[in-house]
């Protein structure tokens, strides 16, 4: 039996075809190479966000210069903490090397961000300082050495 | 007669369909190109698959997390952006929970609620969960955010068309459009630090290592080895979005 196909439909079947094709072309050219490479995702995109520099150098870049202070530190109850804690980000001052390029920072209220005194912070952890009542006309630096705390200066 | 010609061209239209269908499902299986057909790869078991840990016993709410994030990664300094933030709850003896995060953390937790008012108080950091099944990622319309191979949910810059969709999906609240580029952002575990070997940002600079991240796939790591020991929680469990942030000693309040 001969099967009948209406013209409109081999029309709309040639429409059909071309629009296709012509979604396939634009496609081929629109969807960026490496998109599909692991996901529905652009794979150069890993790359991408590999790309940024770091501010923060670690604690082993700071060790390979200031074996010194780490040891000083070693022995008191800050010797776990790395550096770039209160020093800030240092990877300027590890390419640089000067002293300026890293934070020394010495107000009260730096310090009190740990220590200051609140009700969240469990009790034996960390020591805690009513700062509005603790020495308020000095630094905490004046008495105590940030790498070794307990060390009084005076 | 009529009726037979039905049946045939029913016949042969369902022999077209069949045929048509077998085509499609033979072409998916070969999986011969996949300039048609995106799927996502099976993980690569060689790779490491990141999940991370906060001990909220540990933290101090010194916010010296959120503080190494926005140096790191260059986020606005300018207020209410935050790819990390610490928040502090107080349950007071009447029940209610009072939830604050003054500047994300960043210039420490001053202590609102006087000590006989309070029932229990603690700090809750938070960051990207790292959802294995994310629903950012689900509903992002151009495929510009993705569960990378070693489980970090990264956005692309180049590719975000700045919808906010993954803004609004995100149940933990941790996505936010950049003032400046205009793009989604959000936390990448730093990505950029990890690939070349050291910690995040976050985790270099915790003083009590509050902070932990690590190989959930190998056995012996230290994220594993806490993980057996501890009782953890993710946040938000109900919604089953496989979060791999997983919080030691959570409270209920925390939402």
């Amino acid at each position: 039996m001969k099967f009948y196909v209406p013209p409109q439909l081999k029309r709309l079947a040639i429409a059909f075809a071309v629009f296709i094709v012509l979604f396939l072309v634009l496609r081929k050219f629109l969807v960026p190479d490496s998109f599909g490479q692991y996901g529905h995702y652009r794979g150069d995109s890993l790359a991408d966000n590999a790309l940024p520099e770091i501010h923060y150098a670690g604690q082993q870049a700071c060790l390979d210069c200031h074996q010194d202070i780490e040891d000083l530190k070693a022995k008191d109850v800050h010797a776990r903490i790395h550096c770039e804690t209160c020093h800030g980000p240092g990877q300027k001052h590890v390419l640089s090397g000067e002293a300026s390029d890293i934070l020394k920072p010495d107000s009260r209220e730096f310090c009190g961000n740990c220590h200051g005194k609140n009700a969240a912070k469990k009790p034996g952890t960390i020591v805690q300082v009513q700062l509005s009542e603790h020495n308020t006309d000095k630094k905490c630096i004046e008495c105590h050495n940030p790498h070794q705390p307990w060390e009084m200066k005076e | 007669m009529g009726n037979e010609g039905v049946k045939s061209s029913r016949r042969k239209f369902l022999k077209s369909a069949a045929t048509a269908s077998g085509a499609i499902l033979g072409y998916s299986l070969l999986k011969s190109s996949q300039y048609l057909v995106y799927a996502a790869e099976p993980e690569d078991p060689n790779l490491p698959w990141y999940g991370i840990v906060i001990d909220v016993e540990k933290c101090i709410g010194c916010g010296a997390c959120a503080k190494a994030c926005k140096n790191e990664n260059d986020v606005p300094v300018e207020p209410f952006f935050f790819r990390t933030w610490v928040e502090q709850y107080t349950v007071k003896n009447d029940g209610s929970v009072e939830i604050q995060s003054p500047n994300g953390g960043i210039d420490g937790f001053t202590q609102t609620v006087p000590d006989e008012e309070i029932f229990k108080s603690f700090f809750v950091p938070k960051m990207c969960n790292h959802c294995a099944k994310s629903p950012c990622v689900q509903v992002c319309p151009v495929g510009a955010t993705y569960d990378s191979p070693e489980g970090i949910v990264l956005v692309d810059e180049k590719y975000c068309i700045g919808c906010r969709y993954c803004v609004q999906a995100c149940p933990y609240g941790c996505r936010f459009i950049h003032p400046v580029k205009k793009v989604a952002s959000k936390c990448t575990l730093c990505y950029h630090r990890i690939k070349k070997g050291l910690a995040p940002a976050c985790m270099e600079t915790c003083p009590t290592g509050a902070r932990m991240y690590g190989n959930l796939r190998d056995k012996n790591s230290e994220i594993v080895k806490f993980l057996k020991e501890h009782t953890t929680q993710v946040l938000r469990p109900n919604l089953n979005t496989g979060a791999k942030l997983y919080y030691n000693a959570l409270s209920s309040e925390v939402r």
